[in-house]
């Protein structure tokens, strides 16, 4: 009998997250290299990087977009839901229709209608996506996710591309989400105070690899005022790289 | 002066912005006004025409006054003549375009749903598409005949090719990140295809259908000259051999009349299909 007979079932149900020896290269470059990652069930981690740095490429290897090179070990929660930055909404389908896109349970419209108003959407349910504003269409893209009730959420940049003050309402949003349903839940973002704000813990990718891993216990909700929120977010930004004083 | 930089700023923009909700206020009333204003310089080419051939200046061998031409469409209708003939007319390029259309389509479906069928697809059909497929009228006359068969053969070649160009181009044209999202979601294959693929292609195949349409008309144009004993050519190059300009006028106002209610429909389709699209919504 081989060692990998032997080896426990993938502990997936249970929401925990597995990556042992993870490698990505296009062509010369390694983008991921031998990356292992642990999330535990229910966590909010946020995933911190520069441009270039592989946090996409991570981010779609867990959503199961890209091939898994055979020498890595994955063990994934399922079903997992992604946002993505742009909403990614189909034009020619009603947002409710979207909502249920690929759902084959029946009743779908019904849950549909439930996640809509979960996202305070649900007066918009009839119309066609092209008459969203960013905000709206984001959150339709989240009530998307939610109806499938995903055990691993997963959130790239899902907030970059909108304005100021309907980001702070999204935060509030997808938080509240978060707690209500608990999915495993993995946010990429090269945000620092979106990353502080959120997670219980935030990783940063550099090289390939997970270069800093730094728990949050910040009590919430969550200031930037705090003295606490400001001293993490110096400390993301050095290992990030950036200069005090450029970030001032 | 940075004062007055900061000043003179919004003065600029004040203007620019309140001109916005003005022009989009006078937008509604203003199609049903300049609609009437067009139709006004036709009717004067129309009463010049009229009255260049009453004062004599425009021989009837040469071109039929309107009033003559309204009288013989009258006439035509009134024997039945007209009706027959484009009963006749009207079965070849429905005939011809419903070949020509399917043909297109499950030619772009292959090609473009696979790599294979793309392979084995595309490069005839990029390479026949540069050949004016009106020149194999000699080459269909002797292959059909002078029937039926060459003349709904070049119709639904007309219609072929616009429908597979723009039905490719708009299954290749798929948005790779919706794409992406379906999968995602769960959707297979077939799904992707059924979601994403073919409501994605529509807006450019209903265009190439619009083109199909135009180009069907043409071939039946063209097809309705070889040696036809029936249908609206046939009028007109029997009137020719009359001398009968007002007939031919009749036959080819018909011709324009048809092309116009062809390309109504495909338009009413498109605002039925396309009722999600940006552009449709705000008008």
């Amino acid at each position: 009998m081989s060692p990998m007979d032997i080896q426990a079932p993938a502990p997936a149900m249970h929401g925990a997250l597995r990556v042992r020896n993870l490698t990505r290269r296009f062509g010369e470059n390694t983008v991921l290299d031998a990356l292992n990652l642990d999330l535990a069930p229910g966590s909010f981690t946020a995933l911190l990087g520069r441009s270039g740095s592989g946090k996409t490429t991570l981010l779609r290897t867990l959503a199961g977009l890209d091939e898994v090179p055979p020498e890595a070990v994955l063990d994934l929660p399922r079903p997992a839901a992604v946002v993505f930055q742009e909403p990614r909404l189909l034009p020619w389908k009603r947002v409710w229709q979207n909502v249920t896109l690929g759902l084959l349970t029946t009743g779908a419209r019904r849950r549909a209608e439930q996640a809509l108003t979960e996202v305070g959407l649900s007066h918009r349910q009839d119309v066609w996506p092209a008459t969203l504003s960013g905000g709206e269409a984001q959150r339709a893209a989240l009530a998307r996710a939610l109806v499938r009730e995903p055990r691993l959420l997963l959130l790239d940049e899902p907030f970059a591309a909108l304005d100021a003050l309907t980001r702070i309402r999204m935060h509030a949003l997808v938080l509240d989400l978060w707690r209500h349903h608990g999915p495993t839940t993995l946010i990429v973002t090269h945000d620092v105070d979106e990353a502080v704000l959120l997670a219980n813990r935030v990783l940063v990718l550099n090289g390939g690899r997970i270069a800093a891993d730094i728990p949050v216990d910040l009590p919430r909700p969550r200031a930037h005022a705090d003295a606490g929120f400001a001293a993490l977010r110096r400390r993301l930004l050095a290992e990030l790289g950036v200069d005090q004083k450029e970030a001032a | 002066m940075p004062d007055t930089q900061v000043v003179a700023a919004p003065r600029q923009l004040a203007p620019r912005a309140s001109a916005t909700p003005l022009r989009r206020a006078a937008a509604p009333r203003k199609p049903s006004a300049a609609r009437w204003r067009r139709f006004v310089s036709p009717l004067v080419l129309v009463l010049l025409w009229q009255a260049a051939s009453m004062a004599g200046l425009i021989s009837p061998r040469t071109l039929a006054a309107p009033t003559t031409v309204l009288a013989s469409a009258w006439e035509l209708i009134e024997t039945g003549e007209l009706p027959y003939h484009l009963v006749v007319s009207l079965g070849r390029v429905a005939t011809g375009f419903v070949i020509g259309v399917t043909t297109g389509a499950l030619l772009a479906l292959a090609a473009g749903l696979s790599r294979r069928g793309e392979e084995v697809v595309d490069a005839p059909m990029q390479m026949l598409r540069t050949m004016p497929f009106l020149a194999l009228v000699p080459l269909f006359i002797l292959w059909f005949g002078i029937g039926e068969t060459p003349k709904i053969a070049l119709v639904a070649l007309g219609a072929t090719f616009p429908v597979y160009l723009t039905l490719f181009a708009g299954i290749r044209g798929t948005d790779p990140k919706l794409a992406e999202a379906a999968k995602v979601f769960g959707l297979d294959r077939r799904g992707l295809i059924r979601h994403v693929i073919l409501p994605g292609a529509l807006p450019s195949a209903l265009v190439g259908l619009r083109y199909a349409l135009g180009s069907a008309w043409l071939s039946l144009v063209i097809a309705e000259q070889i040696n036809a004993t029936a249908g609206i050519g046939f009028l007109v190059n029997d009137a020719r051999e009359f001398l009968r300009t007002d007939v031919i006028v009749v036959g080819l106002v018909v011709y324009a009349l048809l092309g116009l209610g062809a390309d109504a429909l495909v338009r009413l389709v498109e605002r039925r299909a396309l009722a999600w699209r940006p552009s449709l919504l705000k008008a």
